[in-house]
């Protein structure tokens, strides 16, 4: 399974959503997951990827990890994972 | 009904190892927060804390009595020791009965977990020390508070993470001013500076890496503290009767519930936690001049509570301060609205406001007068002490100067 699908799979078991509704463009927020869902998401994220996420929930704007979307996301969790490997 | 009042007060927090340590340091902005010193440190994520260094239990307690003191009862009868001899206040067989200990903490023998878990899962040992459950169980501290002052009235530990100090003197107050008890231990303390705490703590996401900011546009979060402060309450006319120092009076206690979200503060639970202690303690909004927040320094207490703040008190928000002395000593947890009952015990008595220092950028969310890194010289006849914890339980204590 490629990291956008895992991810994707995340986000909606976390939304309690089906994988279609998850769509690139959502913010985590139109998905139905509140700050504590987000940080339940960062740290699936990383117990899947085996990473570390830098996420500061005191200022998701400011953290170097862009939460902004599911398509920001995905591309962060890819980037992390290629600088691991 | 009783009029309350507190006669001694004793802390040890990362900026001293008493009040008036701590004081002089709050007075001087000093920053007690650092680098962790602890075990296994390069597998945290955050590194610093409000940790009391240079502490040896073995100069104030002897072995066999250690055997049985988790840091936080080392701590807590530290603070004990100096709020009982400030009062004065002797307990005669016939006093004991009517003076009772409740003290706040929301982890307990943290240390004591920590060890021995580590001791039976990490080294694969199949044996613990005896000790172990008496050790950390919650109510310890405030069981050998009671025998190390001969306390037999109402004693109880009441948990309820940030507020638990609050909480704990609070309902002392009550148990005096209703004339359940004549005089109280009250106040609270927290260790959780181990490696299985703030790795609890991290996971949440909130914790800073480098400073605790309260109010300031570039917060980045909370910094964990330890310690513990303990008062002594008593009736007016007790206190008046064998001649002790009157520190401050307590006026006013108010808890409410938010009944929302476990970790989210919500700012109509604070507001109705502040009128009720207003209201209990009688006061007007415009009578308060000082309020010690509760001011953790992440995003989302600091915008609830500076909004529930000038809701609460309307026109008078932008003339009355409020700091956050968590900036320097850090969060205490259970133990920090003890140890942040002494900023409302200066201003009242000294006359000095001690500032939130690591103040870099106004926030417009917290446009209150937050007397920015440096303590200011104010005349303040009341204030009010906010402690918002998780799960949404909040207790605002009311101080009036005598």
């Amino acid at each position: 399974m490629s990291v956008k699908d895992k991810v994707i799979q995340i986000i909606a078991e976390q939304g309690l959503l089906d994988l279609a509704d998850v769509s690139l463009s959502a913010t985590l927020e139109e998905l139905g997951i509140d700050s504590l869902g987000v940080v339940e998401s960062i740290f699936a994220i990383e117990e899947e990827f085996d990473i570390e996420v830098p996420f500061n929930a005191n200022a998701p704007p400011k953290s170097e990890f862009d939460i902004s979307s599911v398509a920001t996301i995905i591309s962060a969790v890819e980037t992390l994972v290629a600088e691991q490997t | 009904m009783n009029r309350v009042v507190i006669t001694g007060a004793g802390t040890i927090n990362a900026l001293g190892g008493s009040v008036p340590e701590t004081l002089q340091a709050m007075r001087e902005g000093q920053l007690g927060i650092g680098p962790l010193q602890m075990r296994d440190l390069d597998r945290l994520s955050v590194k610093i804390g409000g940790q009391i260094k240079d502490f040896d239990p073995e100069a104030h307690f002897d072995r066999q009595k250690l055997a049985l003191y988790d840091r936080v009862t080392q701590l807590t009868l530290l603070a004990s020791r100096e709020a009982m001899a400030q009062s004065g206040l002797e307990i005669t067989e016939e006093l004991s009965e009517t003076t009772g200990v409740v003290l706040g903490t929301a982890a307990g023998g943290m240390n004591t977990w920590d060890d021995n878990f580590r001791s039976v899962y990490e080294e694969g040992k199949n044996r613990v020390h005896p000790f172990v459950v008496p050790k950390l169980m919650t109510n310890a501290a405030a069981s050998h508070v009671s025998m190390a002052h001969n306390i037999k009235g109402p004693s109880l530990t009441v948990s309820t993470a940030c507020a638990s100090s609050n909480h704990a003197i609070g309902l002392a107050f009550q148990m005096v001013r209703s004339g359940m008890a004549r005089a109280m231990l009250a106040g609270g303390a927290d260790a959780m500076l181990t490696f299985g705490g703030i790795k609890a703590w991290e996971g949440l996401r909130v914790m800073s890496k480098t400073a605790c900011r309260p109010f300031s546009a570039n917060r980045s979060g909370m910094v964990q503290g330890e310690g513990a402060g303990v008062f002594l309450l008593e009736t007016y006319e007790g206190a008046k009767a064998r001649g002790a120092e009157i520190l401050s009076e307590l006026i006013g206690f108010s808890m409410t519930s938010d009944a929302g979200d476990i970790v989210m503060p919500n700012q109509h639970g604070a507001v109705r936690a502040i009128h009720g202690a207003l209201r209990d303690a009688r006061l007007d909004p415009q009578d308060i001049g000082y309020i010690n927040a509760h001011g953790t320094g992440t995003a989302a207490n600091d915008k609830t509570e500076c909004a529930a703040v000038t809701e609460a008190f309307g026109a008078h928000a932008p003339a009355l301060m409020m700091s956050s002395t968590k900036s320097m000593h850090g969060h205490l947890i259970g133990g920090t609205g003890a140890v942040e009952l002494l900023a409302c015990l200066m201003a009242l008595r000294d006359g000095v406001i001690a500032p939130t220092i690591g103040y870099e950028q106004p926030d417009p969310n917290c446009a209150l007068d937050v007397v920015p890194n440096v303590a200011r010289q104010a005349k303040v006849t009341a204030t009010l002490s906010n402690a918002f914890a998780f799960g949404g339980m909040n207790a605002v204590l009311a101080l009036k100067a005598i």
